[in-house]
């Protein structure tokens, strides 16, 4: 204040962009993007070797160099064929499965956060996975498993629209709101999918439950992997790009009006590709939740609230999470598996308490 | 800032090449808005209001609540589409509403009313908010982007807090945040909702100073304003507003007078002179 009251001159002296001015201590923030690639491929690398079955580390590389053609130019003898299977079949698809969706979800759970000006939107808290559940089981029943993504997308796309309608219809459309009206979407999408569940499966249908409302990896083959992965690479990517246009939400719909972005065509489109990577991750491996949630908000303590390097830290680091969060749920317990959805929540619940605690005075 | 300001005006004349000339003596530069009408839920909010602020001055739009003021700026700023064709806005010249929304921000600047954030942003981060029009959605900050941060902060005296977080400034410290992120987009024209709304009188006159370095600099600046008291020390220009039409506007002198106020305010107004300034100063007493 007393700055400005004293200066006499009228205009402000030549500015120079050398260190001067105290420079927020976050400027550095760029160097934790190699650092999250490699702690990404370490996880994955790492990851790949733990495991309950008899296999050692050199099995588990002896496996993957035969793969990828290696084999042969390292001198390794191949390995067996059900021990390659269970490092090729299973351990690597259901890790690769889990990076990519752990990337997507945390992409997500920004870009909501960003366009609705809501700490706490995610893809699970807002209702979306549940609808993508019960989109994907809808289609399982019926035998049209080609149109497992579509019909995922498709109930993404309307449980949320119905959430932020839900909200809308209440008032004013503030964080709580939405929340509450996510809450019911969620809870209804979830119990229409148990029903649909009941009613058809004549196997375990318990399992099968807890694993779409739960989420999952554990039946990922490699066409999950290709499927969340492109999901992932492709409208992940895409999300991630639009840092700048996100930044302009900062202060809300007309500061970024004044910005020069076009606000309501911009919301949509971005939803819209929310929507259709949830839908595509969660048909791959059930709704886990959280990570959407949680991610984001650790990574802006490293990068602060601007989205250029938020989005891709958010992707990196909620692949590593999800992979790690997977190896415990298949082996804390081994030889019983949790759904990874029960340790992303006994990490992730705790944390949303706490953001509702710090973000009391938004409700 | 006055280079900044140069580059500016030329990327305008070059951005409205073709159209009559920038400000010039015929008194053409600055805001001409023509039959501007806004309706929601079938109720008229402005009955084709005709407003101008001229460049190099700081206009102030008054009116009691409700008269419309808030609303006016948005379709100024082309954030609510005018709901009538025949509403036309210059802005030196050239229709303001007809640029692209990314070019139309390089030119011109809203100041929002008790804008904030939850998220940790630093000062200087909300600053370079107001550089997004000026670069490609990819890119990243260039060093332009923070040589105008830097002098935007500086302009508004806010460079000692540039590494404090948003959310812990007080009103009168965010309020000059917004103001430097607005002058980060080094706009010609600038538009500001209630700049001085919850400030104390230091930040007010402050705040006002500001504007009128700014008018000085030949930036176009209009401001919806409460207080009349405050508008009749600091204005140039004022229109005043009631149920959605102008019912006065012009110089603070003509427009600010007994007859006008006590009828769009139903109150007694006694206009005195600065004994110091020479402008009006305001008295209100109930009307019995």
């Amino acid at each position: 204040m007393t700055a400005l009251r004293t200066r006499e001159a009228p205009r402000p002296a030549p500015v120079s962009t050398g260190a001067g001015t105290a420079a927020p201590a976050r400027r550095g923030a760029a160097w934790w993007v190699p650092v999250s690639v490699a702690v990404l491929v370490v996880t994955v690398l790492v990851a790949v070797t733990i495991g309950p079955a008899d296999l050692s580390v050199g099995d588990v590389w002896r496996s993957i160099a035969g793969h990828l053609g290696l084999g042969g130019a390292l001198g390794l003898e191949p390995l067996g064929a059900l021990q390659d299977g269970m490092v090729w079949q299973l351990r690597l698809p259901r890790i690769l499965t889990a990076a990519a969706v752990g990337a997507g979800l945390a992409v997500c759970g920004v870009v909501m956060q960003s366009l609705t000006r809501n700490p706490l939107a995610d893809p699970y808290l807002l209702g979306l996975s549940s609808g993508a559940s019960l989109g994907a089981v809808l289609v399982l029943v019926v035998g049209w498993t080609v149109l497992l993504p579509v019909a995922a997308f498709g109930g993404a796309v309307l449980a949320l629209v119905a959430a932020l309608g839900l909200a809308g219809a209440i008032g004013t459309i503030t964080p709580t709101r939405t929340v509450l009206a996510g809450l019911a979407v969620s809870q209804l999408a979830a119990a229409a999918t148990s029903f649909v569940i009941f009613w058809s499966a004549t196997g375990d249908s318990y399992r099968e439950i807890l694993s779409w409302l739960m989420g999952s990896v554990a039946g990922a083959t490699w066409t999950s992997v290709a499927v969340a992965g492109i999901a992932t690479l492709v409208l992940g990517t895409l999300l991630a790009s639009t840092g700048s246009v996100l930044d302009a939400f900062t202060f809300g719909d007309t500061a970024a009006s004044a910005l020069g972005v076009n606000v309501p065509r911009v919301r949509w489109l971005l939803l819209v590709g929310v929507a259709l990577l949830t839908g595509a991750l969660v048909s791959q491996s059930g709704s886990i939740g959280f990570v959407g949630l949680i991610l984001p908000h650790a990574v802006r303590m490293l990068t602060g609230a601007r989205h250029r390097l938020l989005l891709p830290l958010s992707a990196l680091f909620g692949a590593s999470f999800l992979v790690w969060a997977d190896t415990l749920a298949r082996t804390v317990f081994a030889p019983r598996e949790l759904p990874v959805g029960i340790v992303t929540a006994a990490i992730g619940a705790p944390v949303f308490a706490l953001l509702l605690w710090r973000g009391r005075r938004i409700a | 800032m006055t280079d900044v300001r140069t580059d500016v005006a030329r990327d305008l004349a070059h951005d409205l090449a073709g159209g009559p000339g920038a400000t010039g003596a015929d008194g053409q530069g600055g805001i001409d808005a023509r039959r501007v009408s806004w309706t929601v839920d079938g109720r008229l909010i402005l009955d084709g209001v005709d407003a101008t602020a001229p460049p190099g001055a700081v206009s102030g739009l008054l009116g009691p609540n409700g008269s419309g003021k808030s609303t006016l700026l948005r379709v100024l700023a082309g954030v609510e589409a005018p709901s009538d064709d025949a509403t036309r806005v210059a802005f030196d010249g050239a229709d303001l509403l007809g640029l692209g929304r990314r070019r139309r921000a390089r030119v011109l600047a809203l100041v929002e009313q008790d804008a904030t954030t939850d998220l940790p942003l630093t000062v200087l981060d909300a600053v370079l908010l107001g550089r997004i029009p000026h670069r490609s959605l990819l890119a990243g900050d260039s060093a332009r982007d923070h040589e105008a941060a830097r002098a935007a902060l500086e302009t508004v005296g806010t460079s000692a807090f540039a590494a404090r977080e948003v959310a812990t400034l007080s009103g009168g410290e965010r309020q000059r945040v917004h103001l430097a992120r607005a002058l980060a987009q080094e706009p010609a024209l600038l538009m500001l909702d209630e700049p001085t709304n919850h400030l104390d009188i230091a930040a007010q006159l402050d705040t006002m100073r500001v504007l009128r370095r700014l008018a000085d600099d030949g930036v176009t600046v209009l401001a919806a304003l409460h207080d009349l008291s405050l508008a009749a020390q600091t204005c140039d220009h004022v229109v005043l507003l009631s149920g959605g039409r102008v019912v006065a506007a012009g110089d603070v002198h003509d427009v600010l007078v007994p007859d006008v106020l006590d009828d769009v305010y139903g109150v007694r107004t006694e206009v005195l002179t600065h004994p110091r300034t020479g402008r009006p100063v305001l008295a209100f007493s109930p009307r019995d």
